[in-house]
């Protein structure tokens, strides 16, 4: 079920994490941390949440004005090199052969194992149920991310859009969910990479080289 | 009661005086240039912030970009939803750079709209004069660049048809607005042109109450809140960037919705 790993070093292969994902990667990471921090910094201009203020030195931009320019500077970064990554991932297949498919019984085995501290890890190469389904979500919450912000940025030019979302304060309330799931898979993402130091030196300097580009099921060894 | 608008920290003006030839000297080339070049930015997030003016600078400019996109965006043809009149909200909510308690009243009766820049006929008005003029009412929603947001009912002359009635410069760049709060603004041709753009002098049908601009103030459906000031006193069309009070503290210009 999984690609074959050979040994580091083959020539042939493909990278688990060719150069392209490593650069959109860091690039997503710096564009989601601002995006992130000086959203904090607008949201604390008026909460949605009565009482809920992100503290002071979490937030990027000394004040509103300086965090809505952080906001509408990160936005350029993160939608463009968002855009860049789903075109990559769909026109080279990579988003559709290491997400796809999710099986459901696949899934309760690996919350089960997860649960009881047996998650398997010694392959970094193919991703469990639960992975797929976290990234899944992660990507359609940063395209929710860029919907629900152009409503709120433009709600007359793009008034259809903003009344499909169930009005401004509603979109308003959804692209802070939005943060929030993001948020949430970050701090999930970072521990378990740490936990498993292995891959991020993959996503740094590619990771393992895969036995046959594009092969996902019963691949020999060369 | 303290105007939410404020911010808790208001940083010094004189930061931005001391800089503004610094801001002005960026051409629009030069700004499309460093607003595409986002990898300075990406480094400039980093740790090397010794120059933190620098940064300024980089974001002031990714601004002014996007105050170009902002209006490549901007539909004149496309009309904010509109709602009932029943969802008008009694009073407005109050919001300036300062309390509602520090509101100076403007005297209706030796109040005069002054005219100034690329209009024929400068001749100064009186609020009469302007009710004389077809009239518009438009029940629309205000929205304030910190998030909140409030369905409200205008009455007034449409800009468009005052500045037509003057003899204006429908070609010139911006529309610049003096008040008597001293809260310069100033907003672009096609959106003051736009038909939810009104010379506002009632709100909810009755003559607009001293707090919210009486007696006359701008209220425009395709601009965040704080475009719309209050208590106008003087209306100039012009070429020349005029800027405005929160753009001069680092708002983006454009602010269309």
């Amino acid at each position: 079920m999984s690609a074959a790993v050979t040994a580091r070093g083959g020539r042939t292969g493909r990278r688990l994490h060719p150069l392209p994902v490593r650069i959109m990667h860091w690039i997503n990471a710096v564009a989601m941390l601002i995006m992130i921090t000086s959203g904090w910094g607008i949201y604390d201009d008026d909460v949605i949440i009565r009482g809920f203020h992100f503290a002071k030195f979490l937030r990027l931009g000394d004040w509103a004005a300086w965090s809505l320019n952080w906001h509408f500077a990160g936005m350029w970064l993160l939608a463009i090199n968002g855009l860049i990554y789903l075109g990559y991932g769909v026109v080279t297949g990579r988003l559709r052969e290491r997400l796809l498919p999710i099986r459901v019984s696949e899934l309760l085995h690996t919350v089960r194992e997860t649960l009881h501290f047996r998650l398997e890890h010694a392959d970094i190469t193919t991703y469990n149920a639960v992975q797929k389904l976290l990234y899944i979500i992660v990507i359609l919450a940063g395209i929710s991310q860029v919907v629900t912000g152009l409503a709120i940025w433009k709600p007359v030019q793009f008034s259809g859009l903003v009344s499909l979302l169930g009005g401004f304060q509603s979109a308003r309330v959804l692209h802070f969910i939005g943060m929030a799931v993001i948020f949430g898979f970050l701090v999930l993402h970072v521990v378990l990479a740490l936990l498993v130091p292995r891959t991020i030196w993959a996503m740094l300097a590619g990771g393992p080289v895969l036995a046959r580009p594009g092969s996902r099921a019963k691949a020999p060894g060369p | 009661m303290r105007s939410p608008f404020r911010p808790d920290d208001v940083p010094d003006p004189a930061i931005l005086d001391n800089h503004r030839p610094l801001i002005k000297s960026f051409e629009r080339r030069g700004l499309i240039r460093r607003g595409l070049s986002l990898g300075a930015l990406v480094m400039l997030t980093g740790c090397d912030v010794k120059r933190p003016e620098a940064v300024e600078s980089a974001l002031l400019a990714i601004s002014r970009f996007n105050d170009e996109v902002q209006a490549l965006l901007f539909d004149p043809n496309k009309l904010a939803p509109t709602y009932p009149a029943s969802m008008i909200l009694k009073p407005p909510k109050f919001n300036a750079y300062y309390d509602v308690m520090d509101v100076k009243p403007v005297n209706g009766a030796t109040w005069r709209l002054e005219l100034s820049g690329l209009i024929a006929d400068r001749r100064p008005w009186t609020i009469q004069d302007l009710q004389a003029l077809p009239q518009r009412t438009i029940v629309i929603k205000h929205i304030c660049v910190e998030g909140w947001s409030y369905i409200g009912g205008w009455t007034g002359v449409p800009l468009r048809t005052f500045l037509q009635h003057v003899g204006a410069d429908l070609r010139a760049k911006y529309v610049a607005f003096k008040t008597a709060d001293d809260y310069p603004s100033s907003i672009d041709m096609a959106s003051a042109l736009h038909p939810q753009t009104l010379l506002a002098t009632e709100y909810a049908g009755e003559t607009l109450a001293d707090p919210f601009g009486y007696p006359m103030r701008l209220r425009t459906a395709v601009k965040l809140g704080y475009k719309n000031p209050k208590w106008v006193t003087a209306i100039e069309v012009t070429n020349k960037y005029p800027g405005g009070y929160w753009e001069s503290r680092g708002f983006s210009w454009f602010a269309g919705l």
